[in-house]
């Protein structure tokens, strides 16, 4: 095995440059180094001004994720021993806008999760009863409800850099996990916000949301079923149009 | 994605005069351009289009099959006008081409199956190729029953 091996950076200032340039620094290959531990060695011994995010380094907060050889990785799940003798290109994740360096701008993202309401409807009742759910309902959605917003999918997906008004893979993932909630009233809230082209008939089923997903979410399998749930409601609201204005009310 | 305001520093801010790239507003982001030939850039993306571009085959197919149908109710010799026009090179090139992109189409239609109907059946989900299967089976016994015919006719 290679000592060190080569890491060309994405670096972008944006009081001094005008686009993104590569930065090439040579770091030590460890076994048991992921990406996130050659980037914190720049930062404490070679470049202290490489920006990037980071918290958790155990796949659980979401926040290193970049785009490792065009590949959207998580920073703290990607080994360096998986590129051999490198170089390993690391970038920002694609399809956002890069405030600097490594870290991207997501407020675009928080604003389209807000709209698919991603928690717990309700209409009356309840109080402070609980609501019991028994294991076979949690199965429903508990694999779309592993998502750690790290945005891996957006990255992936074509459509969020060709429509910047498509809702995306993560959001709509979540928004059908609240729907398959055997405790959640919002479905029918939630479809009038999301069956359109910018919600669910945005997505194209290119399907490498669900393969870059670094927890099994399926987003691409959320959709799908989704739609499909989205054209059994249009073929109820064209038979009987008078039932299901009832129903939304 | 937001629009964003371009980088400023009004003259009224007292930093303007001691640092002219100090901004106290909105960050200069970056926006990558996303370029015509995006899906060039890896196989998974080549197929998406490649798939996408299979309806236009499909809609080959069907115009096709229509002037096929126009055909044979026209008579004897409207049909072996629309034989003679079928079976030229370019023709068939064509509707090789379109056989292909219906295989495609149809193979992706197949597999999306099981994404979209999530079956359980005593609390676990159905496997895919409990859904999809059915499907390819119902496909290749269609077929064979329509090259069999076409078979014992020729």
């Amino acid at each position: 095995m290679a000592q060190t091996i080569q890491l060309k950076v994405s670096r972008y200032s944006p009081e001094r440059d005008t686009e993104p340039y590569f930065q090439t620094y040579e770091v030590p290959v460890k076994e048991e180094w992921v990406i996130l531990d050659a980037l914190n060695y720049i930062k404490d011994k070679i470049d202290g001004t490489l920006t990037f995010r980071w918290s958790c380094r155990m796949g659980i907060c979401g926040s290193c994720g970049y785009m490792v050889n065009n590949e959207p990785k998580l920073g703290c799940a990607t080994f360096l021993t998986q590129y051999a003798s490198g170089p390993i290109t690391i970038e920002p994740l694609k399809n956002f806008p890069i405030v600097r360096d490594l870290v991207i701008e997501i407020s675009d993202f928080l604003e389209k999760l807000k709209k698919v309401k991603p928690w717990l409807i309700h209409h009356g009742g309840g109080g402070s009863n609980e609501y019991l759910q028994t294991p076979d309902q949690l199965e429903e959605f508990r694999q779309h409800s592993m998502c750690i917003n790290c945005l891996l999918c957006y990255a992936a997906c074509p459509i969020s850099g060709l429509d910047p008004v498509f809702i995306g893979p993560a959001a709509l993932a979540l928004a059908h996990r609240y729907n398959k909630d055997s405790r959640d009233q919002g479905s029918a809230e939630r479809m009038a916000v999301l069956s359109h082209p910018e919600g669910i008939w945005g997505c194209t089923f290119v399907g490498e949301c669900t393969r870059v997903c670094p927890k099994h979410v399926d987003p691409a399998g959320a959709i799908q079923q989704y739609k499909l749930a989205g054209a059994i409601d249009g073929i109820k609201q064209f038979l009987m149009p008078w039932g299901q204005r009832q129903e939304n009310r | 994605m937001s629009s964003p305001t371009p980088a400023q520093t009004p003259s009224t801010m007292p930093h303007s005069a001691t640092s002219p790239s100090y901004t106290e507003f909105h960050p200069r982001w970056y926006r990558p351009k996303v370029s015509t030939y995006w899906w060039l850039g890896k196989w998974a993306y080549v197929k998406f289009i490649l798939r996408e571009l299979s309806s236009v085959a499909v809609a080959w197919t069907v115009a096709m099959i229509l002037l096929q149908v126009r055909a044979v109710i026209r008579g004897p010799e409207a049909y072996l006008r629309f034989e003679h026009r079928m079976s030229y090179p370019w023709m068939i090139a064509l509707n090789v081409i379109a056989f292909a992109f219906l295989l495609l189409h149809s193979v992706t239609w197949f597999n999306l199956a099981p994404k979209a109907m999530a079956v359980r059946v005593g609390g676990k989900r159905v496997p895919a190729v409990l859904i999809s299967g059915p499907q390819y089976l119902a496909w290749i016994v269609v077929s064979a029953i329509v090259f069999a015919i076409i078979i014992s006719r020729a």
